[in-house]
């Protein structure tokens, strides 16, 4: 029931090493579908069909102005979100009241979905890209190598460059290049244990042993915690020039802050229900 | 027993869900299995006609398309590039009267009069329109809030003046308070971050108890004086969130409580005091102290006497830190607010001077009596929703429908295996002010995991005596639904069309979709407008989509709702009169004998119809009684009876 947070090599990381740029990155370099050239008989005579969908997956590519902040805080979000599917895997096996289920299931399915935007908004954009693996209640993050397919239409990227770091020796690591503690908070690099809300190996140790009402109480003190956590991430993204300037990205921090906030004050609400109705048996 | 069992507040999180009445369409849904593509998609459409579908101006595409506003003939399209204003009298071709290149997400879009209103939200907006984009994190240049132009020249808005906000406007609200001419009200409300105070001065992220003036927990009302619109300002930052916070169940203990208290100390139990009561602390919790205090000593095995005397001597502080209790009593507004800090939409029903606010975790009805000072009425809270969005009344006020925006619009939320309780619609009726829930509705052809699905934007069609709604779910297509019968709702027509990638989500499908004059528009995100009309089908007759026909608006925004109003109509006798033929309860031959009077009514003039309605009039309040086919023969008589004194 160990937490394992494998650490990268920094050299992969575009986004993460010190000399990465901070200016918004060119974006000719983004994989997005290119239209099919051969131009079929437009339907309105006035227009051309054919011209105006270049037009737009072009536009499309052209909007992708982002900088290392968002890079790194997509990198960053995919672990932290991941740590919460752990968490709300738990609640299907330790006895939580049917509310906490289904609080968990939701959690369990938006934070998957937003996983899968954030890694495909990376490799859109021929950054790394966090590849999450859960068994039981191990955590194994992995990095795929941005696509050196880079401008080809590669959607799923999953195969592309996807390098394997299980079993290398992390610990000896030099993570210097990979130090993100200039950016208010995300400590430590890759480590994810280190950002903000994150739970420590003993709390989900804790939390996994911990059944019934006890889970309930834990699960929603430790899953505030968590999202708290997820809008100081989003508040640090805000803080950079030229962050979030992307409609993807502005969009997707905009809703994780706005969703979590939301599920913050209903699980505060749900854990004064339970702490009020502790006595009460 | 919990402390939230409120007068003003539901929580529905502590019942079970309920039974899903409405499944998932079956497989050979015609939406399932769509191809895909830009702007060659295969399509599936049922019960609609489409009129045209229009790609946005060379400017415009690949921006995303968001709201609409109408007035007259006229249609404006909100786009993060700017504003799109289409005529649509000849909705089979419209035309493009103006393309205003002013940047900003969302550009929801609204008008009043010679006005119209643009909202500002991201990061890039600019005070001067620019497409640049705004890069530091405080610049001078940058717009959030709601920029308001002259539309008095509609192929050339005049950029009057913008109202800055500490949060940008995600989405708006116009409000034209029907005892006010002098001004219109702007509701702001933002889901962004707040924007450092150096880039406005005064705006602050901070809970309330931090920082009373706080940006956060509260909308804007802005005034915008209709002499003078330049002058628009935030005249109130209402906190209709305040003590949405849980409240003490009671203040002192029933007898009852205090006779057991005394027993169970005179037994030795441990007693605690919580939130200004005292408690027994039950065994099991015992146990689980007294576990800790072993552990706190480096010991191990059974508790020892001299542990319980630690616990007994140590209750209170002990308690205190393991189950996060305080022993002073909890005052409202006590502790860290708990209440949303925002709304996304708030729908303004002036006409019944209410409001229904779709705030991050609760729905919230307000009185918006007095424009600038709203006040709530009611919350509901509901643990199937993820997050408030949009809510809409029905005619008469006696329903309100709210949306959940569940992963934000840009997830596949309507896939096989999403329940069908989530990313949906909760339907609601209104008693005393009050919101009872009765159903969910959602969308139901599953879609694929490349199309971003959930409940959207949507308007009521005015059928006459039923409550039918048009609405968005993205690239879920759009879906028309009757929930006149509120526990059953029903899909009657739909239009969807395949991903816009089938390998790879695309940013698509419709943001929303109103029904105006007869037509229904809708704002497609990439495609751009699609414009459609209503066909007859044995859930909607040629003669109630006629009588619908029959109300004319001037003008209609997002997020204001006009009370419909058919005016007598022979168009309205038949709908009405189908509505009865649907229900079965009048024998076939004397729904026949009755089209026919009504024929010879039509036909007729002067006195003679006169009589002849008068008559028709006099047999259908005989049917009238308190079930559908007795509501309907009684709108049949009140409109026979109309047009005989016409």
């Amino acid at each position: 029931m160990r937490l394992v947070l494998p650490l990268f090599v920094a050299a992969l990381l575009v986004g993460c090493s010190s000399s990465a740029p901070v200016e918004p990155v060119a974006p000719a370099t983004a994989p997005l579908p290119t239209p099919a050239v051969e131009a079929p008989a437009a339907e309105t005579p006035e227009r051309d069909m054919a011209a105006m969908e270049a037009l737009y997956w072009q536009r499309r590519r052209e909007a992708m102005t982002y900088t290392e902040a968002d890079v790194t805080f997509m990198q960053g979000m995919i672990g932290h979100h991941a740590q919460a599917l752990v968490m709300a895997d738990m609640a299907r096996n330790n006895g939580a009241s049917a509310a906490v289920q289904r609080l968990a299931a939701r959690i369990d399915n938006a934070q998957t979905d937003e996983i899968a935007t954030m890694q495909r908004w990376l490799r859109d954009r021929g950054q790394a890209v966090p590849e999450v693996q859960i068994e039981g209640y191990t955590l194994t993050i992995r990095m795929a190598e941005p696509s050196t397919e880079a401008g080809n239409t590669s959607h799923d990227g999953m195969d592309h460059g996807q390098m394997d770091h299980e079993g290398m020796d992390h610990s000896a690591m030099d993570h210097g290049a990979m130090d993100h503690s200039d950016h208010g908070g995300m400590h430590g690099g890759m480590d994810h244990s280190g950002m903000p809300g994150m739970l420590t190996d003993a709390q989900l140790a804790e939390l996994g042993a911990a059944r019934g009402a006890e889970f309930d109480r834990l699960f929603l003190t430790y899953m505030i915690q968590h999202h708290q956590g997820a809008v100081v991430m989003v508040d640090v993204l805000f803080s950079h020039d030229g962050a979030a300037q992307d409609d993807g990205s502005f969009k997707l921090a905009s809703e994780i802050r706005a969703e979590q906030t939301a599920e913050i004050a209903m699980m505060q609400l749900m854990l004064d229900s339970l702490t009020d109705s502790t006595f009460e048996d | 027993m919990t402390r939230l069992a409120l007068a003003l507040l539901t929580l529905a999180f502590l019942v079970s869900p309920t039974a899903f009445a409405q499944g998932m369409a079956s497989a050979d849904d015609p939406r399932v299995g769509l191809g895909a593509g830009l702007f060659d998609a295969e399509e599936a459409i049922w019960n609609l006609r489409m009129l045209s579908t229009t790609p946005p101006p060379e400017d415009f595409i690949g921006v995303t398309n968001s709201d609409l506003a109408f007035q007259g003939n006229y249609v404006f399209q909100g786009n993060y590039n700017g504003v799109i204003i289409w005529d649509v009298s000849d909705p089979a071709n419209p035309e493009l009267v103006t393309e205003y290149l002013c940047p900003a997400s969302q550009s929801d879009v609204s008008v009043y009069g010679n006005l119209m209103f643009v909202s500002g939200e991201g990061l890039g907006g600019r005070l001067d329109c620019g497409t640049e984009g705004v890069e530091e994190r405080v610049s001078e240049d940058r717009l959030r809030g709601i920029r308001i132009f002259d539309i008095s020249d509609i192929r050339n808005p005049e950029y009057v003046s913008n109202v800055q906000t500490c949060r940008g406007s995600h989405t708006h609200s116009v409000l034209k308070d029907p005892n006010d001419d002098e001004n219109v009200y702007v509701y702001v409300s933002g889901s962004a971050p707040v924007r450092p105070a150096e880039e406005l001065p005064g705006c602050v992220s901070a809970d309330p108890d931090e920082d009373p003036n706080t940006a956060l927990f509260r909308i804007e009302v802005i005034q915008v004086p209709l002499a003078d619109p330049a002058s628009a300002a935030i005249v109130n930052s209402p906190r209709i969130f305040d003590d949405l916070a849980p409240a003490p169940r009671r203040t002192t203990p029933s007898p009852a409580d205090v006779r057991e208290l005394e027993e169970a100390r005179a037994n030795g139990a441990y007693i605690v005091r919580m939130f200004g009561q005292e408690r027994v602390i039950p065994d099991r919790f015992v146990t689980m102290l007294l576990n800790s205090v072993v552990q706190q000593r480096g010991g191990e095995g059974e508790p020892t006497e001299a542990d319980r005397v630690t616990l007994r001597e140590n209750i209170q502080e002990i308690a205190e830190s393991t189950f996060g209790i305080s022993a002073e009593p909890r005052e409202p507004g006590d502790g860290p607010q708990r209440g949303p800090n925002q709304c996304h939409d708030i729908t303004l029903y002036p006409d019944l001077g209410l409001a229904g606010g779709a705030c991050e975790g609760y729905g919230l009805l307000l009185d918006i009596s007095d424009p600038v000072r709203p006040t709530r009425l009611h919350a509901v809270a509901d643990s199937n929703f993820s997050y408030w969005h949009s809510a809409t009344f029905n005619n008469d006020g006696s329903k309100i429908l709210f949306t959940d925006e569940w992963g934000g619009g840009g997830q596949p939320k309507c896939r096989v295996d999403d329940p069908m309780e989530w990313g949906a619609n909760a339907l609601f009726t209104l008693e005393d002010n009050e919101m009872v829930f009765k159903s969910y509705y959602k969308m139901p052809a599953p879609q694929t995991n490349q199309e971003n699905c959930v409940a959207h934007n949507g308007s009521l069609i005015p059928i006459p005596g039923r409550d039918v709604m048009v609405q968005s779910w993205y690239q879920g297509g759009i879906s028309v639904f009757d929930w006149t019968d509120i526990n059953n709702p029903v899909e009657i027509a739909y239009h969807d069309r395949g991903p816009i990638n089938a390998e790879s989500m695309g940013n698509g499908g419709s943001w929303s979709v109103y029904w105006y004059n007869g037509l229904i528009v809708s704002s497609e995100i990439a495609r751009g407008l699609d414009i459609f009309e209503l066909a007859p089908s044995e859930h909607l007759t040629q003669n109630e989509i006629d009588a619908a026909n029959t109300v004319v608006l001037t003008y209609k925004n997002a997020q204001g709702q006009p009370m419909y109003e058919w005016p007598p109509s022979f168009a309205l006798l038949r709908a009405y009169m189908d509505q009865i033929d649907r229900t079965g309860a009048v024998p076939a031959e004397q729904m026949a004998q009755g089209r026919m009077m009504v024929a010879d009514a039509e036909m007729a003039e002067g006195a003679e119809q006169r009589s002849i309605l008068n008559m028709l009039a006099g047999g259908a309040s005989q049917m009238a009684s308190d079930t559908p086919a007795g509501r309907a023969a009684s709108r049949f008589a009140e409109t026979a009876r109309a047009l005989a004194s016409m």
